[in-house]
This record gives structure tokens, C-alpha cells and sequence, in this order.
């Protein structure tokens, strides 16, 4: 059963005109902002598929800096989205890419300040759900529906286990988790 | 948990409710949430899409200049002539025109189930408002009735024009608004379930085919149809019409037209009226001009 909820299927509140290009996209925007943990000063946003072609017609552009400056899905500052990004100092630019992703709605997103930068990939899945598919190189799936932690490390012994000792202590359960390796440390 | 219609008519005999309690009682255990707070949050649904037929009554334009303003013209129309499809049919038209018009200029709307398919659901609601007087509490009611049936259907076929076609977005928003229709004119469970089967059964095989790849050609006027199919509906389930295949076998065929249904007819704009030369010459137009 996909849907459970009678609020799957009466809402979200958005601004309009599609739940998959407007609502969708500006989800990506925002788990980016809060995986990124502050305001960037500097986004590239690479679209891709469906998301290339009726951006703007969809709204799809406002949409995502509207999440990267934190609104939710149904605030009306979307709309002036740009002005805002300006008004805190945010650069944006998007760039249309002509190559094909896995998914229709597909957006790359370039965000960073003068203390760092990252790079994630967001997709679009419909009805205004999104999902995170890769973070820095690594794949994931981070949808937002349920609390999640990300802990990026180096990939020494016990890293795991000192993050689930924590969650113990605290007596919460892991209900899913995922474990990516990019590349092995290598042992003198 | 009700997984298809007759579940859910099952448990409306079984325990003598309406389909709309069952669907809240479902959402209490489901969520953990009290009664109030989910009351409160299907409130404030209602009240975003009351706003957004007012506004709409106004008259608002899209982004891309493809569509708004008929609500205007057809309110006007009601107001000044008599139309030949009633008064009623109409206001619920103006009003289920002027959501999807507002969600094409980006305003704030309810997706019901989606953004594209918003206007069926408050446009029968807002239109029989003023024929039933309903209480404030009847109006989250049917919007429970409504989503019940909604959840059906997503769990069983689709509600996502790029998964089923338009059938899964308006016909799926068109039917749940006639169940509540029914529920909230006094009409049994049973009647419901026959006012959503006979109002998807016309529905089925309607194609995903926005012009440009916007949700405003045909959208706006697909919404149109639908809520006066949805009323049309009631009434015959109303005055004891039933469909001979029932309600579940319905979305069932629903279900196996969306998986054969050709992708290009699936919200791609890539056949149907995207691939008329009008609808080309559109989409050239608006991405020409978009492009500066």
C-alpha cells in the first residue's frame, strides 16, 4: 500500500502548477538547504529530462530556489523566488542539460559558500514526493518522510557502530540504513 | 485497513457509518493523531481551496498566457443569461475552472489528488454549498469521502497522468467528487460507490496530452467536464441508476487501459493535442520566448 495517509491524496498545499515540476522541485530545493545546513551564497542547478524542457513553464526554477532559501511547498515567496534569492545574497544559474538521467524530473545541484561546497542529485517521483539519489558522488535515497541522519566519514573500523551506540543510548531504532563506500583506506 | 471500495462499504454496514468516518477513523490509527488535529488539517485544506475559487473568480492569468480568465466569462454568462446546462452545472464549472486557472498562475491550490486534476473536488463542493447549505463540518467530511475513494484508487491503479493518463488524474478527481457528492446529498454508501464507478466508466481512456508539457491545455477545461460529469453522476446514483460493472472491476480497467496506454500519451506532450500543429506551434511560441 503506497498511500496510507488521506493527506496523500487531499493535498499537499502547493503553489501551483504541478505537483511533480513545482512541488517536487522545490522539496529538492529545501532537503538540499537543510542537508547543506545554512544559506549557500552560490547555486548551479543542472536540469535535466522533462525538468529541462518546461522549467519554466513550470515554474520548476523558482520552485528549487524557493526550497534553497527554506520555504515549503505552499509559500507564495516562491513565486518572487529570484528577487529573494538576491535580497540574501544568493547566486543562482541554471544550466539545461542536453544528456539523458534515469528519471524524467532529474535536477543536479551545485550549492556552496565560502566555507564549502556540495554537489546532490534530486528527483522528482510525483504528487509533490522527491527523493535525494546522490550526495558528493555517493548514492543514496533520502525521500525526507521520516527522520534520517547522514553521517559522511572516513572509512576506518567501528564508524558505524559509534553512531548506532549513540542511537541506542537515546533508545531510538534504525528503521532502514543504508552504507555506501566510495573508495577503500588503504592499510600501510 | 480498506484496500478496495467493497471493503469500504463492508465497514460502513458492519459498523452503520458514513465512508467518510470510516476514512477518518483509518487516518487516527494510521497517523496517531488525534481527531481534532486531523479535523483541523483537512480544514485548513478547505480553506486554501476556498481561496483559490475566489481568486480565481477574479481573474488570473498564467505564466505563460495559455490560460485564465474563463472563470470571469463563465461566472458573467451564469449571471447575466440562462444556461442551457443549468445554473448549478455552471457555478460548479466556474468554480472547479477557477482552482486549476489559479494553480496555472502559480497560485496556492490543494492537489486533489493533483495539482493538475485540483479543480473537481472544491468545484462541486463550493457549487453545491450553496444548494445544500452544508455545515462547515459536512464540508471536511466530504473531503474525507472523497479521499477515501482517492486512496483507492492510488492504491489499486493510479492517480498520476504520467503513470495512467488523464483518466488517473481527472477521472480519478471526478469520481471521488461525486461520492462525496452523493454522501453529502443524503445518499447511501452503495449510491456512492455506484456515482464513482459510473462517473470513471466515462473517463476511462482519456490521455495525458498537455500542450508544451504546461498544466493548462487541456487541463483547465479537462477539470470543467469532469466536476459536471461528477454532479451528472450523482444524480443518476442519486435517483437509483447502478452500473452493472461494479465499482473495484472499474478502477481494475482503469488500471490495465493506464499500463497500455502508449508513453507518448502519458504526460510526455510528445502525441494527442501536444502534437496537433496548433498545440506545436504553442509550445514553440512560449519556449521561444521563454528562451531570451
Amino acid at each position: 500500500m503506497k498511500f496510507r495517509s488521506v493527506f496523500d491524496i487531499i493535498g499537499p498545499v502547493m503553489i501551483g502548477p504541478s505537483s511533480s515540476h513545482t512541488a517536487g522541485a522545490a522539496r529538492i530545493g529545501k532537503m538540499a538547504r537543510q542537508l547543506f545546513g545554512r544559506q549557500p551564497k552560490w547555486a548551479k542547478i543542472y536540469l535535466y529530462g522533462s525538468f529541462a524542457k518546461t522549467y519554466k513553464g513550470h515554474g520548476t526554477d523558482v520552485a528549487i530556489i524557493g526550497g534553497l532559501l527554506d520555504y515549503d511547498t505552499y509559500d507564495d515567496r516562491i513565486k518572487d523566488a529570484f528577487r529573494f534569492a538576491q535580497e540574501a545574497g544568493m547566486d543562482v544559474e541554471f544550466i539545461e542539460e542536453e544528456g539523458s538521467s534515469d528519471h524524467p524530473n532529474t535536477a543536479r545541484i551545485k550549492i556552496g559558500d565560502d566555507n564549502g561546497d556540495f554537489e546532490l542529485v534530486g528527483i522528482s517521483i510525483g504528487g509533490g514526493k522527491a527523493e535525494i539519489t546522490e550526495l558528493n558522488g555517493f548514492e543514496l535515497r533520502l525521500s525526507g518522510g521520516s527522520p534520517a541522519i547522514l553521517v559522511m566519514h572516513n572509512d576506518r573500523y567501528g564508524a558505524i557502530a559509534s553512531v548506532t551506540k549513540v542511537l541506542a543510548e537515546r533508545e531510538i531504532n534504525i528503521g532502514h540504513m543504508e552504507v555506501f563506500v566510495k573508495s577503500k583506506v588503504k592499510t600501510p | 485497513m480498506f484496500r478496495s471500495v467493497s471493503d469500504l462499504i463492508q465497514i460502513t454496514k458492519e459498523r452503520n457509518i458514513p465512508i467518510s468516518e470510516v476514512m477518518i477513523e483509518q487516518e487516527i490509527e494510521e497517523s496517531g493523531k488525534s481527531r481534532e488535529d486531523i479535523f483541523a488539517e483537512m480544514e485548513r485544506n478547505l480553506d486554501v481551496m476556498e481561496k483559490a475559487v475566489e481568486d480565481g473568480l477574479k481573474g488570473v492569468k498564467s505564466r505563460s498566457g495559455l490560460t485564465g480568465g474563463d472563470a470571469v466569462l463563465i461566472n458573467q454568462y451564469r449571471e447575466e443569461k440562462q444556461p442551457l446546462s443549468g445554473d448549478l452545472i455552471l457555478d460548479v464549472v466556474s468554480k472547479a475552472v477557477s482552482t486549476n486557472e489559479v494553480n496555472a498562475a502559480m497560485g496556492t491550490i490543494c492537489a486533489t489528488p493533483t495539482a493538475g486534476s485540483a479543480g473537481c473536488v472544491p468545484g462541486v463542493l463550493f457549487g453545491l454549498k450553496d444548494r445544500l447549505n452544508p455545515t462547515r463540518e459536512e464540508m471536511v467530511r466530504f473531503l474525507f469521502t472523497a479521499g477515501a475513494f482517492g486512496q483507492v484508487i492510488a492504491n489499486n491503479a493510479s492517480i498520476s497522468g504520467a503513470a495512467g493518463g488523464c483518466q488517473a488524474e481527472v477521472g480519478s478527481a471526478a469520481g471521488m467528487a461525486s461520492a462525496a457528492a452523493v454522501e453529502m446529498a443524503g445518499g447511501t454508501p452503495e449510491q456512492s460507490s455506484e456515482a464513482m464507478a459510473i462517473t470513471l466508466k466515462n473517463m476511462l481512456g482519456l490521455v495525458c496530452d498537455p500542450v508544451a508539457g504546461l498544466v493548462e491545455v487541456p487541463c483547465v477545461k479537462r477539470n470543467a467536464m469532469g466536476s459536471s460529469q461528477a454532479i451528472v453522476s450523482a444524480d443518476l446514483a442519486l435517483a437509483g441508476v447502478t452500473s452493472r460493472i461494479p465499482c473495484d472491476e472499474v478502477i481494475g480497467a482503469m488500471y490495465q487501459i493506464g499500463q497500455k496506454m502508449s508513453s507518448t500519451l502519458k504526460e510526455t506532450a510528445e502525441g494527442g493535442l501536444a502534437a496537433t500543429p496548433t498545440g506545436k506551434a504553442l509550445a514553440a511560441k512560449i519556449f521561444g520566448s521563454a528562451a531570451e
